[in-house]
């Protein structure tokens, strides 16, 4: 058995998807938080380090979340990998 | 109501056709069901202003929800083993992700939270990023792969990609370690709401509270649990939202608490300002100070040959004193962020350079846990497809996330109500709620007036992370009918954790243990039989535990976090993502993982010191000022250096087992036969 072009091409994409989302995880939760006393502008009322922490590190999360499944349920139509039902 | 969760019973692959008309059907069933809840808060709102008394509102709570999860047990009570384990596999990904609100969200996250955040203000921020950041985790990494692997628990997957039992034997153990803990807290919580709810003696709670969680685990497994957690999340969203929009209401005149309570925060900032030059302030703080001085004095003055007893007492008093004489009653300005100054001299720098990493390291020990407890991760087994478990954890954090980002909304808007309106009260007007709550634990609230002005000061209240939450609806004047909701939805919260940790260590035990390494003949019913067995077994032992009422119950569940994060993660992300780890890296990298977590928090933690018997000096044992809670920090590295390097150094697995992580990396595999 053996895995086809389009297989590879398959993994190597969604590898690509996983890192690229993965940083930005990781610049909105460690890099925001390590520079968190120098970003303290207001923000609609909030410090703005404060208002990531409470709300908008949460909103990007899911935002992440909820594109990696569109994205990926998309990229299994279109290499052929996708469940039948 | 009985037939609904019997559609398309059998196991097999769905159609969609089926699959829509089994969502439409829980729609119907759900959408009653949240009216019904509704309705019957009403009723007994109406009736309480008939003079309904309130310790009947709060039986009547308790009997009528832990009844309601017993209902659905018994309706969804089964013996198959696929029904059983994975609840036949074909839970839609909303339903999966409101079910996985509630596993996830337990009575820390309820109760305790907003609590934590009032006391702490940013610094308590670390739980509602840990908390949610981790599921970018599990989707990214996890949910989609174990879903296609199929089976029905995580040690499952550990034995199969790692080639035998050591490796899922270890998985067992861990699984069991984390998920104690945790379930011991659980049941805790429970105890304490129904004695608080009905007034009935802790003990009893349990009890009752046990007897619910019991008869839907036991009678239909995972399929019993999807259900009533879905019920569950119901409850406790409405209950943690209404008391909040209420407030919000009532101090902004806008509905939406989450959007507006920026601007309350720079109200409390400016209020914190006023406290801190308040001469009033000040003089509770210097009459704390001289009674931990005096405390002190007698301490010193103790003879040497005094009793140890004695002096354990007084250093006590001395410290509790000295906590609270400090500014704003110990708790930091609500909106700084980090302790101490990077532009100040040596100890403030180093104070605020320690504060900034463990900020970070206990974000990173909570998100790398969330994505590998194992009762969450099992979750994602009970979903038809690939697809649905990637649908699925959107789903489920979306549910999440509609707690998370109102609780620190919730707490700026209590301590703006605090601060305001509590706070200068003259002690013999104090608000009805303050007593009622002193009365029930004075530790978790006490007011002294140590100035003897008559009047009440910030530095003179001392109030428990805990009763926050539940005092919310009596802070904002809201009918008691709503208290006792706000209870029954933290009952929901600890019940559903509680509920898929029995099911996830029962299920290591008679799945893992049993049926896969001691007996892999025995038939399908006497494998359930055993589970069922054992969920009785390991819940009256995790109530017995409770009922000791154990000292460090917090620190144990954050401590199972940091254990999940080195046990699991790094053996289960490589399993996937790189063929060459094999049986070897794996489990030794689970071992060191495991080991330097417990080794760290072993010798710098309090309690487990004293268990440990280790008596060198903290400061000496302490690794870069981190806390030991935050000990994943360094199990979650090194378990994967050492996955990686002692894989390099022994046999690549063998080509089936390769083959296998082909297999879990597509969700349809249609391979060219080999040329």
């Amino acid at each position: 058995m053996e895995l086809t072009e389009t297989h590879r091409d398959y993994w190597r994409k969604n590898l690509r998807l996983t890192a690229i989302l993965l940083a930005i995880w990781f610049v909105v939760t460690f890099v925001i938080g390590y520079y968190a006393r120098d970003l303290n502008f207001t923000f609609f009322g909030w410090p703005f380090s404060f208002w990531v922490g409470a709300q908008g590190a949460l909103v990007i999360y899911c935002l992440i979340i909820w594109y990696y499944a569109r994205a990926m349920n998309k990229l299994d139509e279109e290499h052929g990998v996708a469940e039948g039902d | 109501m009985a037939g609904m969760f019997e559609a398309s019973a059998g196991g097999g692959k769905i159609s969609a056709a089926e699959k829509g008309a089994f969502q439409k059907q829980l729609n119907k069933v759900y959408g009653w069901y949240t009216g019904g809840f509704l309705a019957f808060i009403i009723v007994l709102a109406i009736l309480e202003q008939f003079g309904l008394p309130r310790n009947y509102i709060g039986f009547i709570f308790l009997i009528a929800t832990v009844l309601l999860y017993a209902g659905i047990g018994i309706m969804s009570r089964t013996s198959d083993a696929t029904e059983y384990y994975v609840a036949g596999r074909r839970v839609p990904a909303v339903y999966n992700g409101m079910a996985t609100g509630a596993d996830w969200m337990s009575a820390a996250s309820v109760i305790g939270m907003a609590g934590t955040l009032y006391l702490t203000g940013y610094g308590g921020l670390a739980f509602i990023m840990g908390w949610t950041g981790g599921y970018c985790l599990v989707a990214l990494f996890l949910a989609p792969y174990l879903r296609k692997f199929g089976a029905f628990t995580i040690p499952d997957f550990l034995g199969a990609r790692y080639e035998g039992h050591i490796p899922r034997f270890i998985g067992i153990l861990a699984a069991i370690l984390c998920s104690f803990t945790y379930v011991v807290a659980q049941i805790y919580g429970v105890g304490i709401i129904t004695a608080r709810l009905s007034g009935l003696a802790f003990e009893i709670g349990i009890f009752v509270g046990l007897g619910g969680i019991l008869v839907c685990s036991f009678l239909g497994g995972m399929r019993a649990v999807t259900w009533t957690q879905v019920a569950q999340y119901i409850i406790l969203i409405i209950a943690y939202l209404v008391p909040v929009v209420w407030l919000s209401v009532k101090q902004t005149s806008v509905p939406v608490p989450q959007v507006i309570y920026g601007f309350q925060l720079q109200k409390v900032t400016e209020r914190e300002k006023q406290l801190l030059a308040d001469p009033k302030e000040k003089e509770v703080i210097a009459a704390f100070k001289a009674r931990a001085d005096a405390a002190d004095a007698r301490l010193k003055a103790l003879p040497a040959d005094a009793p140890a007893a004695e002096r354990a007492k007084l250093t006590a008093e001395r410290n509790a004193d000295n906590a609270r004489a400090r500014p704003l009653a110990g708790m930091p300005p609500h909106a700084q962020i980090f302790a101490g100054d990077p532009n100040g001299d040596a100890a403030a720098q180093k104070t605020f350079n320690e504060s900034r990493r463990n900020f970070l390291a206990l974000i990173f020990c909570l998100m790398v846990g969330t994505a590998a407890l194992p009762h969450i991760l099992t979750r994602y087994y009970t979903v038809p497809s690939v697809k649905d478990a990637r649908r699925s954890v959107a789903w489920s954090l979306f549910f999440i996330f509609l707690l998370y980002f109102t609780a620190p909304a919730l707490a700026v808007l209590v301590k703006f109500e605090m601060f305001n309106l509590v706070v200068g009260t003259p002690f013999d007007r104090l608000p009805e709620w303050m007593a009622a709550w002193a009365a029930v634990d004075p530790s978790l609230l006490s007011v002294t007036d140590i100035n003897k002005d008559g009047i009440l000061q910030l530095g003179e209240i001392k109030i428990g992370g805990d009763i926050i939450v539940l005092a919310t609806p009596a802070i904002g004047g809201l009918p008691f009918v709503i208290s006792g909701m706000v209870a029954a939805g933290g009952l929901a919260a600890a019940l559903s954790t509680a509920d898929g940790l029995l099911l996830t260590i029962a299920n290591a035990l008679s799945h893992d243990l049993y049926y896969k390494m001691i007996d892999p003949n025995a038939p399908t019913a006497r494998r359930v039989m055993i589970s069922k067995i054992l969920l009785l077994v390991v819940a009256m032992a995790a109530a017995y535990v409770a009922s000791q009422k154990p000292a460090d119950i917090l620190f144990l569940v954050s401590a199972a976090f940091s254990f999940a994060a080195a046990a699991f993660f790094p053996a289960l992300v490589l399993g996937i993502f790189w063929k060459r780890a094999n049986r070897w890296g794996a489990t030794l990298g689970m071992i060191a993982g495991l080991g330097i977590t417990f080794y760290y928090m072993a010798t710098t933690q309090a309690w487990l010191r004293g268990i440990f018997g280790v008596t060198s000096p903290v400061a000496d044992n302490i690794w870069w000022g981190i806390q030991p809670i935050s000990a994943g920090l360094f199990g979650v590295p090194l378990g994967f250096a050492v996955i990686i390097i002692v894989s390099l150094l022994t046999p690549a697995p063998r080509k089936e087992t390769q083959e296998l992580v082909e297999h879990v990396r597509y969700p349809e595999l249609k391979l060219a036969p080999a040329r």
